[in-house]
């Protein structure tokens, strides 16, 4: 984004993709976010952090994406009392975000929804736990709380309260769904129930040792997060990763969207009935899971993506193996999504069930995968390649109904698309004579900002660092592409009915993890 | 529908026989035996997410697919704990669960079987205790077997189930009042 119209002065940021980062005012924080809207921009995470030991108040920030890259905007707040504009105006994802910030840090957005979100009566509402004076170890005894859910009113209206703990083996999350006969009125989410205090817990690490905790964000995106992280750490040191490690690198990362893919493919099937579609699914990701193992030393492939590299290299065997697995699954997938497609009562249940239309994918941002079943044609690993993928030519998948056939037709496309980079990058991985799969981490000068951002199956990923002295983390707050797309789930099940729910959520697939922290 | 039957009988049977080639199957094969045995009728599971970061669940969702097949071996997830036999319990326990999990706890019938599942379930793992969390499940509810790993692997997950059904027989053949050891006669001869 070029800021100078504004008359904004805009510094070169660490990170992973290009970025820079541009201290704003008040107003110019506002002004900076609308021009961004116009644009086309969209709002990719919000923060704040309490940086009053260096005498600078608080600092809210927010980071925007466009084409040309990251933009990091930084708006410093003298004390606890003062506000900063609400975003959620511009940008609605900000909403949460602003409410999060505010129980984590205690500073406040100008907004009219100053309901909590982070807390949910665990520690005393006027104590905040990213406050530098906080500790960390303070023990409080669980409370309820009684959260202000809006409420639809008139004939026959009612009301069907949903979670934590849910019927399916899924994360814990609330749904508050307003009804008339089956049809869905209103659904309000109230999610947090699976905060950890995760940034909170980066504050006691060593930058290089936090990766670990990153892969422990989202577990089905621990490749994605590891990635990310490694990318911030190595900005803020100024290294990057041996040239093999980044191509392994990508080979986790397209590993994983396969394996989740795959997965979501036979839960979707399932939930429309069709158990056949499961265990043909299930069977091909634990295929996956295993090779995973057998090449990478782990099914997930936690701990594989670490600061300066990856943990091991590729044995001969298991270059042959992934490619012989590519052949597999490429043949079996053709087969299952003919099925899928020729199949009256899957497609019965797929087509015009949850549909998030481009105009409003546009409206609420949606990123990601869902994203592109939406019309909205942005990919990380076209748009802004971080290494290696600047050299493979990513083929984008979108699709424009917005429903979940269309979720379920990008994600056909988009195994096929990594089934054809893995085979791409095992191919050229034997041709390499530098075999270094791990640098040294040089040692990071203190107070240094740096992002990561990393495509990853659900959608970008963002993790953005600060040093602290001695090696230390002084500040992390990873952001999952989910936390943009739950609110958009809320307008997808508007006028659906009750049992299609599951189906659209699944479709969606979200971390609940990702999104409390 | 032909080529559904046909891609069936393409795959053919997946679920692990007996006399299996690999070592991972070898465990598998006699925790089938071991599980039948044992149980003689079906194990109801509910699992509680209490706070993880959704790995563990990943393989526990892996249980059902086809090459473990776990409800070939009698053993079902249940969508509620009152119809559940066991719990099988995944952590970290947030501060925001912990309510939860015991009333979930509290609605599941005697005599049940409690399974922490993950290295954060058994120790809280690298969340520990804080502000927001309480750290392992035993620390929240009474445990029976702790199954380690970040995620343990679906072969663990079986070993684990398999271990607290061993710890619980002795208890159910004491307990007089237990309706496994001695159901009692149906009423009015039906």
């Amino acid at each position: 984004m070029n800021v100078s119209p504004l008359g904004l002065a805009a510094a070169a940021l660490p990170a992973g993709v290009h970025a820079q980062r541009v201290p704003v005012s008040s107003g110019q924080l506002l002004t900076a976010c609308r021009l961004a809207w116009e644009q086309d921009g969209r709002l990719v995470a919000l923060w704040a952090s309490d940086e009053r030991d260096r005498n600078r108040g608080f600092c809210v920030r927010a980071v925007l994406e466009d084409r040309d890259g990251l933009t990091l905007l930084e708006h410093q707040l003298p004390h606890a009392d003062s506000h900063y504009p609400d975003l959620a105006l511009i940008f609605p994802a900000a909403n949460r975000m602003q409410r999060a910030a505010f129980d984590l840090v205690g500073i406040a957005s100008d907004a009219d929804d100053q309901r909590p979100w982070a807390w949910m009566a665990s520690w005393p509402i006027d104590q905040f736990p990213l406050r530098r004076d906080f500790a960390a170890l303070s023990k409080w005894e669980p409370g309820l709380e009684d959260y202000a859910f809006v409420r639809v009113e008139g004939d026959g209206v009612h009301e069907i309260p949903v979670g934590p703990v849910h019927a399916g083996i899924i994360e814990p999350g609330h749904f508050r769904f307003q009804v008339v006969g089956e049809k869905v009125l209103r659904l309000e989410e109230r999610l947090g129930y699976v905060h950890k205090g995760i940034e909170k817990r980066f504050e006691a690490m060593r930058l290089d040792e936090g990766h670990r905790l990153a892969g422990r964000i989202s577990g089905d995106s621990t490749v994605a997060y590891g990635f990310a992280y490694a990318q911030a750490v190595e900005a803020i040191a100024g290294t990057t990763a041996p040239p093999r490690a980044a191509w392994l690198r990508a080979l986790a990362l397209e590993r994983e969207r396969i394996a989740n893919h795959l997965g979501d493919l036979g839960y979707l099937g399932n939930d429309g009935g069709f158990a056949f579609g499961l265990s043909q699914f299930s069977r091909l990701k634990e295929d996956v899971l295993r090779l995973n193992r057998a090449a990478f030393g782990h099914r997930l492939l936690m701990d594989y993506v670490v600061p300066g590299g990856v943990a091991s290299d590729l044995g001969p065997d298991h270059v042959t193996a992934l490619r012989d697995q590519c052949a597999q699954l490429e043949r079996e997938l053709d087969i299952l999504r003919d099925i899928y497609d020729e199949h009256a009562g899957l497609q019965d249940r797929f087509r015009s069930c949850g549909i998030v239309s481009p105009e409003l994918a546009a409206k609420l941002g949606l990123t990601g995968m869902a994203g592109r079943a939406s019309g909205r044609a942005r990919d990380l690993r076209c748009d802004l390649p971080f290494a290696p993928y600047d050299t493979l030519g990513v083929r984008i998948a979108t699709a424009v109904d917005g429903d979940v056939a269309a979720r379920v037709a990008v994600r056909f496309d988009e195994v096929k698309e990594s089934l054809r980079l893995v085979r791409t990058i095992v191919d050229a991985l034997p041709d390499a004579t530098d075999r270094e799969v791990r640098a040294a981490l040089p040692e990071a000068a203190p107070f240094r900002l740096g992002l990561g951002y990393v495509e990853g199956w659900r959608g970008p990923v963002l993790v953005a660092l600060e040093s602290g002295p001695d090696g230390a983390i002084r500040r992390c707050h990873p952001h999952d592409p989910s936390s943009i797309n739950w609110p958009v789930l809320e307008h997808a099940v508007i006028g659906n009915i009750v049992p299609d729910f599951p189906l659209i959520n699944k479709s969606f697939n979200l971390s609940y993890s990702g999104q409390d922290l | 529908m032909l080529y559904i039957l046909r891609q069936i009988a393409r795959t053919g049977i997946r679920s692990e026989p007996a006399p299996a080639p690999a070592e991972e199957m070898i465990v598998v094969a006699r925790l089938q035996e071991k599980v039948l045995r044992t149980l003689g009728r079906a194990l109801t599971i509910r699992q509680v997410d209490a706070g993880s970061c959704n790995g563990c669940e990943l393989e526990i969702h892996a249980l059902g697919n086809p090459y473990y097949n776990i409800e070939g071996l009698g053993i079902r997830f249940v969508a509620s704990p009152r119809h559940a036999d066991m719990l099988l319990v995944t952590g970290p326990v947030t501060k925001h669960m912990a309510i939860a999990l015991r009333q979930t706890y509290a609605a599941t019938p005697d005599p049940k079987l409690v399974v922490a599942v993950g290295d954060c379930g058994c120790t809280g793992g690298i969340f520990g205790e804080s502000y927001a969390c309480l750290g392992r499940v035993a620390n929240v509810i009474p445990v029976d077997v702790e199954i380690p790993g970040c995620p343990p692997t679906p072969v663990a997950l079986l070993q684990g189930i398999l271990a607290a059904l061993a710890r619980s027989a002795p208890k159910a053949a004491a307990g007089p009042g237990d309706p496994v050891a001695s159901p009692s006669p149906p009423p009015d001869g039906r």
